[in-house]
């Protein structure tokens, strides 16, 4: 990269990074979004409308998963271009530590469970 | 320093110099910032994988279903909710220059945040008082470390809301004001994304199982 136009780009860039993505319209989309995706898993839970609890489960983190992504865009303001794509590219790497370390943590202690069963068993009988 | 040395075609070298432009005071900052709640991400992850996989282990004692008040989460998520957007205005009326409004709204986003820790410490008396201690069981020491780590989050960023409304009632919405706003902005939303997890997976799952 020619340091020239390097040192003349960044710094009107990063002068109003942050700042500039930040619309009234943006925010309050961002809140009624995530209104309705916070309000649907609770009445689903407190109601009990869908048959079966697995069902309800998987919508509920579903429901969490795209109101994540809500707030990721409406107010933290992430783009693939804020910070040359540092910020996203760190997001990423921690995404994928996070599912490593909570899938595998999940996997491995499940197995253990239910591999030391027989254990478990004879201490509950009484 | 690098430099390379480059004949052109009269013979004279041209010199380009590889090295570090300087920068203005704080341009990395939110760069720097949001790396640090990438970290506090994993640390919540961790707390995440210790609450899922000990979630279970009541051992004979008081279950989600007979402790958690799900209205009162509702209520607690709310708070957070309305302390974001909020936050959102206090950004907004920054960027127009007006100090009172930005005021108002850090002191609007201060007063949801403090009723969502006041709610939290209510229900945590409450189910000490019922006997359902962090040491009662795996399930609600899980439970007390996560909620209660979010909260230290939440408590500590009301602690710096209150700092920089005295910086800005004493310096204004100075340049660096700014840069700190929008540091406490990405960490106020972030703790905000915690919340979704918890009242997923800690609170809605946990009356599910």
């Amino acid at each position: 990269m020619n340091t020239d136009t390097h040192a003349a780009g960044a710094h009107d860039h990063h002068h109003d990074d942050g700042h500039a993505h930040s619309t009234f319209s943006g925010y309050m989309l961002g809140f009624v979004l995530s209104v309705v995706l916070t309000a649907i898993p609770f009445w689903l839970v407190m109601s009990g409308t869908l048959p079966s609890k697995q069902i309800t489960a998987l919508v509920i983190m579903a429901f969490a998963i795209v109101q994540i992504v809500v707030h990721m865009i409406y107010f933290l303001h992430m783009s693939p271009k804020s910070e040359n794509g540092w910020t996203m590219m760190a997001l990423i790497f921690t995404i994928v530590m996070v599912v490593i370390a909570l899938s595998g943590s999940l996997w491995v202690m499940n197995h253990l469970n239910s591999n030391m069963m027989p254990m478990h068993e004879m201490t509950g009988m009484k | 320093m690098t430099v390379a040395v480059n004949s052109s075609q009269a013979g004279e070298p041209v010199f380009y110099l590889a090295d570090e432009h300087p920068h203005p005071e704080g341009y990395s900052t939110s760069l720097g910032f949001w790396i640090y709640l990438m970290s506090d991400c994993l640390i919540f992850a961790m707390l995440f994988a210790a609450f899922g996989v000990l979630g279970a282990n009541y051992a004979a004692g008081p279950a989600p279903k007979d402790l958690f008040d799900l209205d009162l989460v509702a209520v607690n998520t709310s708070m957070l909710l309305l302390s974001s957007i909020t936050y959102g205005f206090a950004m907004l009326t920054m960027q127009q220059n007006k100090v009172a409004q930005t005021q108002m709204w850090l002191a609007i986003t201060g007063l949801f945040g403090l009723a969502f820790i006041g709610i939290e410490l209510t229900e945590f008396a409450h189910m000490i008082h019922e006997g359902a201690t962090p040491q009662r069981s795996a399930f609600l020491s899980a439970f007390f470390t996560l909620v209660g780590t979010h909260g230290l989050h939440v408590s500590c960023g009301l602690i710096w809301l209150v700092t920089l409304m005295v910086q800005v009632q004493k310096f204004g919405l100075i340049e660096a004001n700014r840069r700190r706003l929008m540091c406490l902005s990405m960490f106020w939303h972030f703790l905000d994304v915690v919340w979704i997890g918890v009242f997923t997976f800690v609170y809605l799952l946990g009356v599910l199982r």
